[in-house]
């Protein structure tokens, strides 16, 4: 076991990329910058709407803002010495090596489906050295107890795996946050496990 | 063969089967899939043709959306 001093010390020393800042990733920054990640880099191409308020880790006043902007003002408020790298960008397999190839993990937190998938090969295909920790199945209520996370050597996805985002299944609130927060532990886990 | 589906032993009658075999056996429907043969990334065009053996693990993970 390490005292808090002594994993911020690890942490503070770690870069970990977020691909997209909704729901999941706007949340599990918000964790990791508090358990003292040194440094974050987070790529998103959306603006704060008011549809986010319900699960996003934004506020009323920031609705029109660019998703990455508020973000850093909200991670900065948190801790104003963080280092923050944020990008206004749509990922996609042009960018994701210029973007996350000096992170020592990438958080998956796209919200559709085969733009998760587009990820996942990608990172595994050509920067296979670096765990991705991915999210899938977090909509609508109840089966928390359902919520995990598999591994697959240095692929990770935490989820259900099966409630899927609809009109008549939003996502909502607790399950996102709850499955942000499992992919922000399991960075934790990862990074702390190395230095045991 | 007997493999590990998914952390769980599995059995087949069938001595090698390929992976669109076991997703048809398996009834694996979902659109987005994540296929990993022995933590080897198979893509979808691979389906057809990685052949799975006896001891293989074998994980079929579903990506569905949301977040």
């Amino acid at each position: 076991m390490s005292t808090f001093n002594q994993i911020r010390t690890i942490l503070s020393q770690k870069t970990i990329g977020i691909a997209g800042a909704g729901g999941l990733g706007s949340n599990c920054a918000a964790s990791l910058i508090r358990s003292g990640i040194g440094k974050l880099i987070i790529a998103d191409f959306d603006v704060v709407t008011d549809a986010n308020l319900n699960r996003q880790f934004f506020f009323h006043d920031q609705i029109g803002e660019r998703k990455v902007d508020a973000l850093r003002d909200n991670l900065l408020r948190i801790c104003p010495f963080a280092s923050l790298q944020m990008h206004n960008i749509k990922v996609s397999p042009e960018n994701i090596s210029l973007l996350f190839s000096t992170c020592d993990i990438v958080v998956e937190a796209f919200d559709l489906a085969d733009q998760k998938q587009m990820l996942i090969e990608y990172m595994l295909e050509n920067l296979p050295q670096i765990p991705v920790v991915a999210a899938s199945g977090l909509a609508g209520w109840g089966g928390a107890d359902m919520l995990r996370t598999i591994r697959s050597g240095s692929l990770y996805i935490c989820g259900d795996e099966t409630s899927e985002v609809s009109d008549e299944n939003p996502p909502l609130a607790p399950k996102v946050n709850i499955v942000s927060n499992l992919q922000a532990d399991t960075v934790l886990g990862i990074l702390l496990s190395e230095n045991k | 063969m007997k493999i590990m589906l998914n952390n769980r032993e599995e059995q087949f009658d069938a001595h090698t089967l390929t992976v669109a075999q076991i997703m048809e056996i398996k009834s694996f429907t979902f659109r987005m899939l994540v296929v990993r043969l022995n933590d080897t990334l198979i893509k979808k065009e691979e389906y057809s043709s990685a052949s799975v053996n006896d001891g293989d693990d074998l994980k079929i993970i579903h990506l569905v959306s949301g977040g």
